[in-house]
């Protein structure tokens, strides 16, 4: 089975970001970098596709500076066989941009049984790129699979929407993007990460379109205001009930 | 739940390590908060070593790292198999301990005094947790001074009899194999020293587990007793001689515990910057009154130096120029703060400090026995001694 794992470097959401000089982008400086959560899923789904299948190869796409090499190297300390890094000054703001150069990428180095996204990145919750792709390449695309079965080609994925469980089938080659329940992501093993620096990871630097979006301003979040004790014990009850209903109008 | 942990690193010492150090580091680190801490301050009040940890520290990689590779360990330097160390003992001391006593005090003996035929039985089973291992030096008697010792192996026609007791053994009662130290000449000939590996199902072999401790509980310390232990020749470990051989195994595990103690003091650091910014106290957080500020800035000033104490010990280590006396200075020192990091802790969080929701009051207890372990406090303060004016004060 060939399975393409597409993987981003995101800010870990545990780090205090903040806006850089030009008002524009993040301040990198002291913020720690991790390979974004959900992309975790998927790359832990190719490699036990591929242990289940016995035979096959799990490559790692990115794209991004050169620091994403780090990134990738995370993936390939999981297991994945070789990396490879479309490397530009920044990730574009527009998802279609990234998708582009993705797809070229996808569609030079196939066929592909299986690609593989997170269902979005924890930087910018865009959730666009996997769709986009799959689109490019003319392939079926299920999105934020919680739960996945292959048989042979045929695929059934569930998703989990609102109230319920949404049953999806397509067969491969097909996109997927994973979400939490999919799996339990491995931690990379202290020799993964010493063979992780022998695979393969191939550098490949892209010129961008301009794209169709453009960021004009990043500001953080105003201030949460302080909040108010409405009273003590049961007595305040009532008067906090109301003023969630009329003030706050949460009720 | 207690808030992540984000590491303390005033001193941008992230950027003296490598790519793959810092990975291992960060996978300890990430594996340490989701599966030890949850479970350590249980099993500490229930006086046990956490056992079904054992797997997954196995599967990590974490046993012997720092040995080769063709023996099924990591092959990491010894600056990785540090940060190992220091995120291990960030959950406990015992659970390092564990790992200490596995990696350090027997793969390392089997791995640098062990035959071919030793080294490919046991090590790879013990990289993979199939087998545990304790290591007996330590005698009632004969603590800092084990050339004391009385436990002697005497030769027979096809292999060896041991007779003896050893105290104060990590992991010696769940252990499959122990490395005993014996004399196998004269007592007063500590030239004779031999290290043995005795399977633990050895008849006349047993070990009991000490009760009543109040320090190390989540870690299992036991007494063995050797009756009349037969074994045959390939017991012995062959380039094993002297009082020298033990030894080289306490350095190596010595350095480990320099940079443990380390962990357990940014355990306590971070779990006191977190309080004393949320505490609230007349009016306002008491990270606001200067004597907290005082205690929080000392705890900075000493973490940060301790780090790039073990760093700079650890480069040393990986050029092959280390020295005992500098592994001395490194755990006197280290563990020393580290204690002094804890009781402040404890302090700081007030009657809190004393529950075992909080980490403090376990980490002091811990660290007060591994001040004391693996040569005293004292012992090390004489070490350097004799290193500075070249007169012994033991003899």
């Amino acid at each position: 089975m060939r399975i393409a794992v597409c993987i981003k470097r995101v800010a870990d959401s545990e780090t205090r970001v903040k806006v850089a000089g030009d008002g524009r982008s993040l301040d990198d400086a002291g913020v720690k970098f991790i390979l974004n959560p959900y992309d975790e899923f998927a790359v832990e789904e190719a490699l036990q596709r591929k242990e289940k299948a016995g035979a096959g190869e799990v490559a790692v796409l990115a794209l991004g500076g050169p620091a994403a090499q780090e990134t990738i190297r995370t993936a390939l300390a999981m297991g994945a066989d070789r990396g490879i890094l479309l490397q530009t000054d920044a990730v574009p703001a527009d998802g279609f941009v990234t998708a582009q150069a993705i797809a070229q990428e996808l569609k030079a180095g196939g066929p592909w049984d299986l690609v593989l996204f997170g269902k979005l990145a924890i930087d910018d919750y865009n959730a666009q790129v996997g769709p986009m792709v799959a689109e490019l390449l003319d392939l079926p695309c299920v999105t934020a699979v919680s739960h996945l079965t292959i048989e042979g080609s045929a695929v059934t994925a569930e998703r989990e929407i609102e109230g319920a469980v949404e049953v999806v089938q397509c067969s491969l080659p097909a996109v997927l993007t994973t979400d939490k329940g999919v799996n339990e992501p491995r931690y990379p093993a202290l020799k993964g990460i010493m063979a992780a620096k022998k695979k393969p990871l191939e550098v490949k630097p892209v010129t961008l379109g301009g794209g169709s979006i453009e960021v004009l301003e990043m500001a953080p979040p105003p201030a949460r205001k302080d909040g108010k004790i409405v009273g003590e014990g049961a007595a305040a009850v009532p008067e906090l009930v109301r003023l969630l209903r009329e003030e706050a109008k949460v009720l | 739940m207690a808030p992540k942990f984000h590491g303390v690193d005033f001193y941008a010492i992230d950027s003296l390590l490598s790519e793959e150090e810092r990975a291992v580091r960060d996978t300890v680190r990430t594996w340490v908060d989701e599966q030890l801490i949850p479970v350590i301050g249980d099993a500490y009040i229930e006086g046990r070593f956490p056992k079904q940890l054992i797997p997954g520290m196995a599967e990590l990689g974490l046993f012997g790292a720092n040995l080769p590779e063709e023996y099924g360990c990591a092959g990491l330097n010894n600056v990785a198999y540090g940060l190992i160390m220091q995120e291990l003992e960030r959950g406990d001391s015992g659970v390092r301990s564990f790992a200490s006593v596995q990696g350090a005090l027997v793969m390392y003996p089997i791995y640098a005094f062990g035959s071919d035929e030793q080294k490919k039985r046991w090590l790879p089973e013990m990289a993979t947790g199939r087998a545990i291992g304790c290591f007996g030096l330590t005698e009632p008697d004969y603590g800092s001074n084990p050339a004391g010792m009385i436990t002697v192996a005497r030769e027979t026609k096809d292999g060896w009899v041991l007779n003896g007791a050893k105290m104060w053994i990590t992991n010696g009662s769940t252990a499959h194999v122990a490395v005993v130290w014996a004399k196998t000449g004269a007592q007063n000939d500590p030239a004779s020293i031999r290290g043995f590996l005795v399977p633990t199902d050895t008849k006349g072999f047993s070990a009991k587990d000490q009760k009543g401790k109040l320090s190390l509980r989540a870690s299992d310390t036991s007494e063995l007793v050797l009756q009349d232990v037969h074994l045959p020749k390939e017991a012995l470990l062959p380039k094993s001689g002297g009082l020298k051989s033990p030894l080289m195994c306490l350095t190596q595990a010595r350095y480990g515990i320099s940079w443990g103690a380390l962990g357990a003091a940014m355990a306590c650091y971070d779990e006191a910057v977190s309080y004393a910014k949320n505490r609230v106290m007349f009016n306002k957080p008491i990270g606001g009154f200067q004597l907290q500020q005082a205690r929080l800035a000392e705890m900075l000033t000493e973490i940060t130096k301790a780090q790039l104490l073990v760093l700079q010990l650890g480069r040393l280590k990986d050029q092959g120029t280390m020295t005992p006396q500098q592994v001395s200075l490194a755990k006197r020192n280290n563990v020393s703060m580290a204690t002094d990091i804890a009781r402040e802790t404890r302090r700081l969080l007030g009657a809190n400090g004393i529950l075992a929701e909080y980490q403090a009051m376990r980490h002091l207890a811990n660290l007060e026995s591994v001040y004391t372990y693996e040569g005293t406090h004292d012992v090390h303060t004489l070490v350097l001694g004799q290193e500075i004016t070249g007169i012994s004060a033991f003899e």
